[in-house]
This record gives C-alpha cells, structure tokens and sequence, in this order.
C-alpha cells in the first residue's frame, strides 16, 4: 500500500493539475467570445457578397471563367486543410484531419492525384509524413486577418489556373455550437454560382454594371475565395476555443474525481497507520503489566 | 423634403456605416460616381479612395479599399475591404505607411519584382487615400 505522504504528494499534483485545466478553460471561453463576436461581425459582409455574386452569376455564362470551369478530366485533386496551431481541444483537430485523410485515400483509390495545402500547426505536423503537402502555413489563427486569407486564397487560385490542380475541397471544423463542431467540405473551386443563384432568381437582372460584368467577375472571383477561406478560418477558430473549453472542463471534472477518490485513499492509510500505532501502544501497555 | 437613400458600408471585420442619406460619391474604377435616392439597379467595383455622403447640411467623409457596390431597391451597399472615418485616421500612421510603401517600392523596382511592386504600389495608393481623407475631414 502506498505510503501516506505518496498519497499527499499525488493529490497535490492532482490539484495543480486541474488548476490549470480549469485556467485554460477560462481562457479558452473568453477566446471563443472573441471569435465568436469576429464571426458576427463577418457574417453580414459574407451574406451581401453570396448574394451579390449570385445576382451576377445568374445572367452569366460560366464558361467564360477559367475559375469557374468545371474540369472534364480531373487529375489532381487539391485538399485544403484549416486546422488550429494548438492541441489540447479534444477531438476537434483529429476529426479533420480524419475527414481529409479518407478524402485523401478516396481519390487516391480513384487514381487521382492529391496535393494538400495545410492551415494551422496540427494539420501540417499530421499531414507531413505523407509527402503531398504543397503550401503549409502556421501562426495565422491568433492574429488572423483578411491579408492572411488573400495569400493562401491568391496560391490556391494561381496553381489552379496553372492546370496544377483540377479541384479545390476546404476542410475544415465548423463550429455549430459550444458543443458541437464538425469537420465540413466545400467545394472552393472550381467556382460553382449555381449553389448561390438561389435568390437571383428574385432580384432582376437588369443591373447597370461598371465596367463591364465580365470585368467586375474578375474582380470579384478571388475575392470570393479570400472570404470562403476567411469564413473557414473564422470557423474553425471559434471551434477550437469551444472544443478546448470542453475537453477542459472535462479534464477539470476528472481531476476533481480524482482527488475524491486520492483522498478516500489518504484517509484510509491514515486510519490504517493509527490503528497499527494504537496496537502498538496496547501491547507495549500489555507486555509492561506482565 | 427629398427622399433619401439608405447607406451600408460593410467591412469583414463589421458594419461601418448604416444610414439614410440625401446623397452617396464613391470612386468607382471608372471614375468618380455619384448616387441619389431611387437609383436604378447598379454594380460597381471601387478604387481605393474616398467615400463621402451628405445627409442635409451634414457631410462625412470615408477612406475605402479594395471592393465593390452594388445599388438595388433604393438601397446602396458598400463591400470593401477596410473603411475608415475620416477623423478616425491616424494621420502618423498613415505618413509612417505611406513612407515605407515608397521604399518598399523603390525596392521593388529595383530588383522588378512585379508581386511586391503591386503591393507596395497598393500600400501606397492606401496611404496616400488616408491622408487625403482625413485632409478632406478637418
């Protein structure tokens, strides 16, 4: 049986232990405010832009687009994957890395070829080992703004246009709620307006465009990336606060089940001690009356 | 009185600016536009400049960047990258910007890097608008 200062040490160990879970859990919940006020503040700006590019997609042919051309042999498959740079969040990061290896394994069984741009330190320390990773790009989620989205969605862009990939999948970790988040794909590109046209059909087409809407297009087609990657990476921040708050909360609660357990374990070695001192003491007493 | 058109200048980090205003100037790529109530149905991509609208004897004056508008059922929308007041620019930041893009693209030139000279071009288009912003503010 473990001695009694053993038992104490572990259950301060223990207690240092869930002070920090439950620190990091108060940190992570004050970070999930943030992200969560930035993915409020962004969701106006993305709805006008769906819609906007929908009322212009509508009237146009997209075959005009290069960004828009739906490839009829499709020989490399792009995967981009937006993970956060920090662990402890539960299964949050595992789960899309899960999703994008089976994306992976899929088109590789389909004899595609995969190429993988990474997002975030998890995504690019699990992904490495396969060798397919093009682009990796780490420390963009605390401090992350829309110049940071431009570059990642400008490269994916341009070796698309280069007929380096055929298709662009995001996967990523949306945040549903404080308790759910889930990996989720999109289709980056090529472009597909038929998914946003929905409330073309309402607004008219008899738009006055300036310049030319074919000009305006191409205006606004890496602008529609930057935002769809924006929103991933918006996402899957909010996510990851959420998720760490979770796991710690639970690795909070399991601490203080263990100290409950630990101290049941103290208070019987202790008992136990005392009742071997106390059978001392009365043989001693029996032996001196002789 | 005139009838009036309602503003939105929409940014992704939150709305700027949601108003109903007597009248909106914005610079498109193609020049300088105006816009008054009951507009016909409008889309335009914007330079980086100046935003202003009036609102009776009131003006207000706004630095855009990178985006575009759309006007529909007397409802004009801005999308643009970043939008400042007027009198919220840092002038000082804005002088600092606008030196180091000058350098930036004297380097850029020097070395004909087309990527960082686009940018740094960018940079200072920006800083030159700020500053004129906030001239047009005082």
């Amino acid at each position: 049986m473990a001695s009694l200062k053993d038992v104490k040490s572990k259950i301060g160990g223990v207690k240092k232990t869930s002070q920090i879970t439950s620190a990091m859990n108060m940190v992570a919940a004050a970070k999930l405010r943030g992200a969560q006020a930035k993915m409020e503040k962004f969701r106006p700006y993305a709805a006008k832009f769906n819609q906007a590019m929908g009322n212009l997609s509508s009237g146009m042919d997209s075959g005009a687009f290069p960004l828009m051309e739906a490839r009829e042999v499709i020989k490399v498959v792009e995967l981009v994957v937006v993970t956060s740079d920090r662990g402890l969040c539960g299964s949050f990061n595992a789960n899309i890395i899960n999703t994008a290896e089976k994306l992976l394994r899929k088109y590789q069984a389909e004899g595609k070829k995969v190429s993988l741009v990474c997002i975030g330190k998890k995504s690019i320390s699990k992904l490495r080992k396969t060798g397919l990773v093009r682009k990796q790009y780490a420390d963009l989620m605390g401090t992350f703004q829309m110049f940071n989205a431009r570059a990642i969605a400008q490269d994916v862009a341009e070796n698309f246009l280069a007929g380096e990939s055929d298709l662009v999948q995001l996967i990523y970790g949306k945040f549903h709620s404080v308790g759910i988040q889930r990996p989720d794909t999109l289709a980056l590109l090529p472009i597909q307006p038929a998914a946003q046209a929905s409330e073309a059909a309402v607004a008219k087409g008899d738009y006055l465009y300036e310049p030319s809407p074919e000009q305006i297009m191409e205006v606004l087609q890496p602008l529609y990336l930057n935002v769809m990657v924006y929103h991933a990476m918006l996402e899957v921040s909010a996510g990851e606060n959420a998720a760490r708050m979770t796991a710690m909360d639970n690795a909070t609660k399991a601490c203080s089940d263990m100290i409950h357990n630990l101290t049941l374990v103290y208070n019987k070695v202790r008992q136990s001690s005392i009742t071997s001192e106390l059978m001392d003491i009365v043989g001693g007493a029996e032996a001196l009356k002789g | 009185m005139a009838e009036r058109i309602q503003l939105e200048v929409v940014t992704p980090s939150g709305p700027v600016v949601s108003d109903t205003v007597d009248i909106v100037t914005a610079p498109g790529v193609d020049g300088e536009f105006g816009v008054l109530a009951n507009h016909a149905p409008f889309l335009s991509t914007l330079k980086i400049g100046a935003l202003t609208y009036k609102q009776g004897n009131a003006s207000e004056i706004l630095m855009v960047s990178g985006g575009f508008c759309e006007v529909s059922n007397n409802k004009i929308t801005f999308l643009v990258e970043a939008a400042e007041r007027g009198r919220d620019i840092d002038v000082e930041r804005a002088l600092r910007a606008k030196e180091r893009a000058e350098k930036r693209l004297a380097a850029a030139q020097r070395q004909e890097e087309n990527l960082s000279q686009a940018r740094a071009e960018a940079a200072l288009q920006r800083a030159i608008a700020r500053l004129k912003v906030s001239q047009a503010a005082k």
